[in-house]
């Protein structure tokens, strides 16, 4: 069977959940072969059998930390030479579309980002993406080469089928430009105990009429309650109350969880962009007349200063 | 010596407006207007910061785009970048990020260049790749998705702000750079700057013009393929309640029943 390159998102060796459900995509196009790069391969190889991977390549080198994108572009081009994919697939992220998109170049590939579904088609694999602020559904292929897609989390479920998950060397020699882009100091994002708001099953965001940062602590309250991932407005984010990682929308972040809940957010075609897939879209806000109401599931027009902490409440005294 | 930026922008429909394919599959662009992706304004402006602090230097805006993309370029020349280059062919319809990012380089090399400037993404494809596409067609260093950039010394620096971590970047010229819409609010042409844009030289260039094939670029020459693209159909009304009180305990019970609790 043909095999599918999976690039191993992880910290440490743990992998993050939008790598498994990959997994679930890759098993429908052929044999999936994980490549981990940094420390950490041994303790993720467990996992990653768990989820189909036949084979893992592991390839550790402190270019892959030290260096941007370049370093692990080598190396996903040796795993190339290495497997002769059908397909590469990366989860979606900022630094792996760049990752991808400079693999693409180099092996002649065409690419696809931020593709929702995938499956095995006549002519290739086929990949289903939102387009227009997710206004549009299309399906796409590449023309030329193996298939490089990103995959946007929460595309397809987490399942376990168990594989062989041998770990192999990854031999990478790297490329003069590997070692271009220096980064002097990382500073890790301090955790805030929630879930990562492009992988959480339920969002809550606040907006304008959220009106201070001091104020978003209503939101965070709902949002632990739900053990939801917080998200904010690019209103809220320009004004300060909240930081940009957290924002969705185009400039921000794009969530598709099962659950959004949009609190005091007009619903601009920006924010509309970051959100529209969501499964189910509930809204809270003073204005009948606020374009996010067209897209709700179930709208609550009143003040979210009275309806998110009756709720808040009422979803911990039915937890309990 | 001279500072050499090449400010690479996009003509983009405006997504306030009602956006669709054409037949062919490709954007339309008959039934909305467009403008100087808000993205780009960002790389813009920076542009403009970094010529002001050096020496020497000189502002070229790129596009490559239609006969209406030159009112992307002439935004950017009234915010005060030096000149244009605008890569116009009827060849280029139906183009996708890898051959964009072919043309881009070719009509950078030909300008000439130190440091090449984009927004982190376009606002209608919103792929994000083209930066760092751009920056393995040159063979050069990529310094992207940056919310701070500087350059002194034949040096860039600057902070990328990813997921997990926030970075301090350093990448020698010459460099790729992008920037978020952190990196600084762009300014508002002034009417001196619109005026001066008028007279400020806009070069026009064509695919031979680039050593480029008509095969390389355009729907024939694209690496990806758009096999169908289909309309959402528009959301089912939803329950819209007023709140009275109980507009919190009513939401818990639909909550509930869609069992999120």
């Amino acid at each position: 069977m043909a095999e599918v390159l999976v690039f191993v998102d992880h910290v440490d060796g743990a992998v993050r959940k939008p790598t498994l459900e990959l997994l679930t995509l890759a098993r429908r196009i052929g044999d999936p072969v994980a490549v981990v790069l940094g420390g950490g391969a041994g303790v993720a190889a467990g996992v990653l059998a768990e989820h189909g991977a036949v084979r893992v390549l592991a390839a550790d080198a402190p270019e892959f930390a030290e260096f941007l994108v370049v370093p692990k572009v080598d190396a996903l081009q040796a795993a190339v030479e290495v497997v002769s994919p059908v397909a590469v697939l990366l989860p979606s992220s900022a630094e792996n579309k760049e990752i991808a998109a400079r693999l693409a170049v180099r092996i002649g590939s065409g690419i696809i980002t931020d593709a929702t579904d995938l499956e095995a088609g006549e002519e290739g694999v086929v990949a289903t993406q939102s387009a227009f602020a997710a206004s549009f559904t299309t399906k796409s292929r590449v023309s030329r080469g193996a298939a490089v897609v990103t995959v946007k989390p929460n595309s397809a479920p987490v399942e376990a089928a168990p594989a062989a998950g041998v770990v192999e060397e990854l031999v990478v020699v790297f490329s003069a430009l590997a070692r271009g882009t220096k980064v002097l100091s990382r500073t890790p994002r301090e955790s805030t105990g929630r879930p990562e708001l492009t992988e959480a099953a339920i969002v809550v965001s606040g907006g304008r009429g959220v009106n201070g940062a001091e104020n978003f602590r209503v939101i965070e309250a709902l949002a632990d309650s739900l053990g939801a991932a917080v998200g904010a407005s690019r209103a809220a984010v320009d004004a300060g109350w909240y930081p940009h990682t957290n924002q969705v929308g185009q400039t921000g972040k794009s969530v598709s969880p099962q659950l959004y809940i949009a609190s005091g957010i007009s619903g601009a075609i920006q924010h509309r962009a970051g959100m529209q897939t969501s499964k189910t879209i509930v809204a809270i806000n003073k204005d009948a007349e606020a374009p996010i109401f067209d897209l709700v599931d179930y709208g609550v027009v009143g003040d979210l200063f009275n309806v998110v902490p009756q709720l808040t409440d009422e979803v911990t005294a039915r937890k309990n | 010596m001279s500072l050499r930026i090449v400010v690479c922008v996009k003509y983009v429909p405006d997504a306030t407006g009602d956006r669709h394919f054409a037949d062919d599959l490709t954007l339309d662009r008959e039934d909305v207007d467009g403008l100087l992706s808000e993205l780009d304004e960002y790389a813009v402006e920076q542009a403009l910061q970094i010529a002001d602090e050096a020496d020497d230097a000189e502002v070229t805006v790129l596009t490559v785009g239609p006969e209406d993309a030159k009112d992307a370029l002439r935004k950017a020349l009234s915010m005060g970048a030096d000149k244009a280059v605008h890569v116009e062919d009827d060849d280029l319809h139906g183009t996708d990020a890898v051959g964009t990012s072919l043309v881009l380089a070719r009509a950078v090399e030909k300008t000439g260049y130190d440091l090449v400037i984009s927004g982190m993404a376009s606002t209608d494809g919103a792929m994000g790749v083209v930066p760092a596409l751009l920056a393995e067609r040159l063979g050069v260093a990529q310094v992207t998705l940056l919310s701070e950039v500087a350059v002194e010394g034949g040096v860039v620096t600057g902070r990328r702000d990813g997921d997990t971590a926030s970075e301090r970047v350093e990448a020698s010229l010459p460099a790729v750079v992008s920037v978020t819409d952190q990196s600084g609010e762009a300014r508002y042409p002034s009417f001196k700057g619109i005026m001066a844009a008028k007279k400020k030289p806009v070069v026009s260039l064509d695919l031979g013009d680039l050593g480029l094939d008509a095969g390389e670029v355009g729907l024939g020459g694209a690496w990806t393929v758009v096999d169908s693209a289909v309309q959402r159909p528009a959301r089912t009304a939803g329950t819209i309640v007023k709140d009275e009180g109980e507009g919190g305990k009513r939401l818990a019970e639909f909550l509930a029943g869609q069992k999120f609790i």
